[in-house]
């Protein structure tokens, strides 16, 4: 049941912090925080309860109650140790975003936090749901709001990265869908049960290879719109750029994840066969996807838009380490992406609030700004080394393990993954020098950081050199749930027979 | 005692977090600045007496202190390792760091950014520490990457200057050139060991890396290439002149004591993954000849007394890599701690000089200091003397001439080899005392009334005592059997080995080889003391003006990069940087318009073609159901 | 009683029907425009009584009096439209009537 609340509290809080606009905005701010504090708190007692190293198989809490049973189609939500990591991290983003929103969002203020809960619900469900359709429910929750936030309280050129974002994911999105009602359509017909239960679709057999294939390009189309990969990146550019600060860091920090989460989820355990074939093709796309997101952050004067490229570069990673098929590369990827949220998140937010206070994103316009805000300079920087992986940072665990995960089947791959981290260091202290250091520009003198703006980015930095120094928990929590993706795509690799190694189900299933 | 050990970085690393997050007065910063890493070094030298009086088992204390990461597969524990190689870099680096922080307590004094300066600097201290301390190589890389961040952040300490960032960028970057070989051959060790303990590897290593196999040099080769760009050898040499741009302090601890000397501790570390690589370890040697020659006569020709110092102390780590590369472990390292004082101590001085001389650097805009500062002339002199290596009175005499000793009797070694070094000492000698004549003597030129205080004559004091008298510890055998260096290091790292020792021949060498230093003192005497106009008049001609262009550029390797590598990849940034992939996007879109266009044209708005349209459409539907 | 044969009404059906095709596809006017439709759908509504007729069904003849209710529907529309048209346009020649053109 905790599983449910977990969805209907940022939702209801959304609702009620919109019904509390007309009274009062800092209602409405307070609700949504406390809302999200509330989920925390039921966070907090998941992970309390959860035994580390985990016993009796992945699954940690499991939900499942009907809902269209004449198509087989069931609300059932399950969380394992993968989910767990990144809905803690969409809630403490979640609640990272409505701070940093406080006074930069003055219009509408319901409505946005309306949206913006409303996102975060639709991700928690993403990261939750075990039947598919209900997968692609939450999927499209996640779209709507976020294409008004980004619509209605962007910057300049709002509208249009707003379509682009849409149209972009939409797309993928219904691909996925086809491939959903094929695989169901696909089970019902070999079985003779129609479902679009995760864990019996699982089980499916799929003699045809190309069936398969085409089945997985169609999951794949909506993934890797989201996480994104090379040549489907455009979109995330123009709406990381045109969000207000909170939109940029749920997009970087969490909508991003589901593409890295899509494919650890379904993708992996449901066409092993299909994976396998695609991986060189995988690794050469995270590959290009590391090193050509660094070259175009390099060569940005717009300052969001350089932490967006970046999140492409960085978000490479997490490509070349699934499609590793190695135990250790499966981790880093998990790492990378927790690594990433975090980093990428304080990034944009420590961007958000100076453009708050300074009106422009235009780097050659700024410099010399530590004299003004050394605090926010601090900040910027201990985010901008963790970015480049500097090792004792959540991203360098991430980067490292994928990388030596992936040098045991892709020597190549390694070895320009290794590469893009000079360009990854290029830009980041790039950006430090341009913004931060230098002659003074002309730019007015303004407010350093501001305490609550302090403690946030505090939170994030020490967090994320938290866990570089100690990766073990992300590492034994994603743990379980990574074996079962890794023994599916084993099972396949030795070609042993037809059968398919299936991801193992909750013990409490009834 | 030895449980004492993780102190060692960890009170440094405290000293930064006080210094980051705590609002301080200026003398609690220097407190807490220089206290940490005074306490640090009290810490090292009782470890250090301890390890002498009663050595640990094997000469080696490991300190497990974390596992950092344990995924079945892949295990990494975070561990601390003493052994004499490790003990050495240790107390090196926390003396003449604790001395160099002591300077800086008043050689910083005015400046705004007091506390930010010395939390870098402790932060550097943990990392360098750390770096030295490790047992394990991914701990080693927190370290080595932590160093450069360290690098990067003084260097561009005066960020208002954008030639100051950009060096840090620039220092940064090309190590990082260095660190990614590093780190894939990190990866490929991990891959072919299973583990990244450095002992495991080490031990492992014959077996698993048989001598010719392709991998047995790959390994080794990656390793180099990271100690290439941290140690700044040929040909990522460029950042070093320009990480010139930090402060004085910087430049002494970072920049010429410890942090470069990292390549040259990673690859004795290693030793046993080189010595199973010949050519590897040939490459090593050759690096560091053709690196010292390049370094040498750069140094010789610049104006600018920090870089001269800067190239000189490239072509004396170049030493280290000669040595390393013909297998006299010992006495590179023994060359590294005295080079550390040296050097420490002469960019301690050039930084009271530039104080003295309103922060001019121009050594030929400065002279005739001698009777204005006279103590900072004895240390420099002193400092000098000591890298220029004359004879029997310095440190820097002592572990040169073993490095000459050894490359001359080295199956590895050899003649050309030797006359690398040998012209690089006479080279050396010509610029160290160019330096100090140039500065101290000649016409005076400027007015000062700079005094250093207390702070600054206490660490240039202990530091000149050192460089003269460190090299005793470490006679050749045919003056005295005094060999504690060796004797000490070679409890970690292999005895040299080399062909039969023949005391005549030893006896030659050394003798040549101090002539050399002392006709290279001679020429610096002539040219710039009694025949000052000497220089300007050799430039008159056509062919030496363009030799010392070219040496004063440092052999042209920037302007190469510049031209081919950085200019064109900054091109290529420049115009893609609307990301050419949105062509794509907006072919798709183009194309749905004109289609848009052709179909609306269809739509006449005249009811009637509507209903012709319609009719056609049923007559073809009906017609096609009926014959098929 | 005499059976008229189910091809007669057909006949006339279609006759109709192709009179009524060809008035609305050759008249401009708008009023006899859709008085060509009403003559369609009246010789589709005759096609279906015939239909209905011949197999005794009853269904034909729901079916006249569903095309009858939706026919009075669309001229009560389609008068109102022509009269809006007519006000604003002041002609009924339906070429005119092209605002809609692509």
């Amino acid at each position: 049941m905790i599983l449910v609340f977990l969805i209907l509290i940022p939702f209801l809080s959304g609702l009620l912090s919109w019904y509390m606009e007309s009274r009062d905005a800092v209602v409405s701010r307070w609700i949504a925080v406390c809302g999200l504090a509330l989920n925390l708190a039921l966070v907090i007692t998941i992970w309390a309860q959860v035994g580390f190293p985990q016993t009796g198989g992945p699954w940690i809490d499991h939900f499942a109650a009907g809902w269209i049973p004449q198509l087989g189609i069931t609300f059932q939500l399950d969380l394992d140790g993968i989910s767990l990591l990144l809905v803690t991290l969409t809630i403490i983003l979640g609640i990272a975003s409505v701070v940093t929103s406080w006074t930069e969002i003055q219009d509408r203020v319901g409505f946005f936090h309306f949206n913006l809960l409303t996102v975060l619900a639709g991700i928690i469900g993403v990261f939750l749901a075990t039947d598919l359709i209900l997968f692609y429910f939450f999927w499209e929750v996640m779209l709507v709001p976020m294409y008004f936030l980004i619509a209605i309280w962007g910057h300049e050129n709002r509208i249009y990265a707003a379509i682009k974002f849409f149209i972009f994911t939409q797309a993928g999105g219904l691909l996925m869908l086809v491939s959903i009602l094929a695989l169901g359509i696909l089970h019902g017909k070999t079985s003779g049960t129609y479902t679009f239960d995760y864990f019996q679709l699982s089980q499916t057999p799929i003699a045809d290879p190309v069936v398969g294939m085409l089945l997985a390009l169609g999951f794949i189309a909506a993934f890797a719109v989201k996480l994104p990969v090379v040549v489907l990146h455009t979109w995330l550019p123009d709406a990381h750029t045109e969000a207000p600060t909170a939109g940029s860091v749920i997009l970087a920090g969490l909508l991003l994840k589901t593409g890295g989460y899509g494919f650890l989820r379904f993708v992996l355990p449901l066409f092993p066969n299909a994976s396998i074939q695609l991986a060189p093709y995988a690794m050469a796309l995270g590959v290009i996807g590391i090193i050509y997101g660094a070259v175009l952050a390099l060569g940005q004067r717009d300052i969001k838009r350089l932490v967006a490229y970046s999140s492409v570069s960085h978000m490479g990673f997490v490509l070349i380490g699934i499609f590793a098929f190695s135990m250790v590369a499966l981790q880093g990827a998990v790492a990378q992406m927790v690594a990433h949220g975090l980093t990428t998140g304080g990034l944009f937010i420590i961007v958000g609030l100076l453009q708050q206070r300074i009106h422009t994103r235009d780097m050659d316009r700024m410099g010399g700004l530590w004299v003004t805000a050394p605090l926010m300079g601090g900040a910027m920087l201990a985010l901008v080394v963790a970015s480049l992986g500097l090792p004792g940072s959540a991203n360098f665990a991430g980067e490292f393990l994928t990388l030596l995960g992936v040098y045991k089947s892709h020597v190549w791959a390694a070895v320009l993954g290794a590469a893009g981290l000079v360009l990854a260091a290029a830009y980041s202290l790039w950006l430090m020098a341009r913004v931060f250091f230098g002659p003074r520009s002309e730019v007015r003198s303004f407010g350093d950081l501001s305490p609550r703006e302090l403690g946030l980015a505090l939170f994030l930095i020490l967090s994320i050199f938290a866990i570089g120094l100690y990766p073990q928990p992300i590492i034994d929590t994603a743990s379980p749930a990574l074996k079962g993706v890794n023994t599916c795509i084993k099972f396949c690799n030795q070609g042993s027979s037809k059968q398919r190694a299936t991801i193992e189900t909750p013990a409490q299933r009834p | 005692m030895y449980k004492t050990l993780w102190l060692v970085p960890a009170l440094p690393m405290l000293g930064f977090l006080i210094l980051v997050f705590a609002r301080l007065t200026k003398n609690q910063v220097a407190m807490v600045g220089v206290g940490s890493v005074a306490l640090s070094t009290m810490v090292a030298a009782a470890i250090g007496w301890s390890f002498i009086a009663s050595p640990p088992v094997g000469s080696t204390y490991v300190q497990p202190l974390w596992s950092w990461v344990d995924t079945g597969a892949f295990q990494a524990v975070m561990g601390l390792r003493l052994d004499s190689l490790s003990l050495l870099m240790i107390l090196v680096v926390t003396f003449v760091g604790f001395l160099i922080h002591l300077y800086s307590t008043e050689y910083m004094a005015g400046d705004p950014g007091y506390a930010r300066f010395f939390a870098y600097m402790n932060l550097f201290m943990a990392s360098m520490l750390t770096l030295v301390l490790a047992d394990n190589l991914v701990f080693l890389y927190i370290g080595w990457e932590g160093v450069g961040l360290c690098s990067f952040l003084l260097i561009g300490f005066w960020y208002s200057e954008r030639k100051n960032a950009r060096a840090a960028m620039k220092a940064f970057l090309i190590t990082r050139i260095g660190d990614t070989a590093f780190a894939v051959g990190l990866f490929l060790l991990y891959f072919h060991f299973g583990t990244l303990n450095i002992q495991s590897i080490l031990d492992a290593a014959p077996a698993i890396l048989p001598a010719g196999s392709m991998l047995a040099w790959i390994a080794p080769a990656l390793l180099l290439g990271g100690a290439v760009g941290k140690s700044a050898q040929t040909p990522l040499q460029t950042w070093l002149p320009d990480a010139m741009a930090g402060p004085t302090p910087v430049s002494a601890l970072i920049h010429a004591a410890t942090m470069v000397t990292a390549g040259v501790y990673l690859i004795a570390r290693t030793h046993t993954l080189f010595t199973g690589a010949p050519w590897v370890q040939f490459a090593v040697a050759v690096i560091g000849a053709v690196t010292l020659l390049i370094a040498a006569t750069s140094a010789l020709t610049q104006r600018d007394l920090k870089r001269a110092l800067a190239y000189s102390t490239i072509s004396q780590i170049g030493y280290m890599f000669l040595a390393l590369g013909v297998g006299a472990w010992s006495a590179a390292m023994f060359h590294f701690a005295t080079h550390a004082f040296f050097k420490a101590l002469l960019f301690l001085a050039a930084g009271a000089i530039i104080n003295a001389a309103h922060h001019e650097q121009d050594m030929f805009k400065m002279g005739g200091l001698y009777k204005k500062i006279p103590f900072i002339f004895w240390v420099f002199f002193i400092g000098a003397a000591c890298l220029a290596a004359i004879p029997f009175v310095t440190s820097g005499f002592y572990s040169k001439d073993a490095i000459l000793q050894m490359v001359w009797s080295s199956s590895k070694g050899g003649l050309i080899l030797w006359l690398c070094g040998v012209v690089g000492a006479f080279i050396t000698a010509v610029y160290s005392f160019r330096m100090v004549l140039l500065v101290f003597f000649g016409k005076p030129q400027t007015q000062t009334a700079y005094r250093p205080g207390p702070a600054v004559k206490i660490a240039l004091g202990v530091l000149a005592f050192f460089s003269l008298g460190f090299g005793y510890i470490q006679l050749p055998e045919i003056i005295a059997n005094v060999q504690f260096f060796s004797h000490f290091l070679e409890r970690t790292l292999p005895a040299f080995w080399g062909s039969v020792p023949n005391h005549a021949v030893e006896w030659a060498l050394l003798i040549f080889v101090s002539l050399v230093t002392i006709a290279g003192v001679g020429v610096a005497a002539r040219v710039y003391y009694q025949e000052p106009a000497l220089p300007a008049r050799l430039l008159e001609n056509r062919y030496a003006a363009a030799i010392h262009n070219f040496w004063e550029e440092g052999w042209g390797f920037d302007a190469f990069y510049t031209r081919f590598i950085v200019n064109p990849f900054l091109w290529l940034v420049r115009i893609n940087s609307g990301d050419v992939v949105n062509v794509l996007y907006w072919l798709i879109e183009f194309l749905s318009e004109r289609i848009n266009i052709l179909l609306s044209h269809t739509q006449t708005g005249k009811t009637r073609t509507y209903a012709a349209v319609m009719v056609g459409g049923a007559v073809i539907t009906i017609g096609l159901l009926v014959l098929l | 009683m005499a059976t008229v044969p189910m091809e007669h009404g057909l006949i006339l059906a279609a006759t109709l029907f192709a009179l009524g095709l060809v008035g609305l596809l050759s008249r401009r006017n708008i009023i006899f425009m859709l008085m060509c439709v009403e003559i369609m759908l009246n010789a589709a509504a005759l096609a279906f009584v015939t239909g209905g007729a011949r197999w005794g069904h009853a269904d034909g003849q729901i079916m006249i009096i569903f095309i009858l209710t939706m026919a009075a529907a669309e001229v009560s529309v389609g008068l109102a439209l022509i009269l809006r048209l007519y006000n604003s346009l002041k002609t009924m020649n339906s070429d005119a009537v092209s605002g809609m053109r692509g």
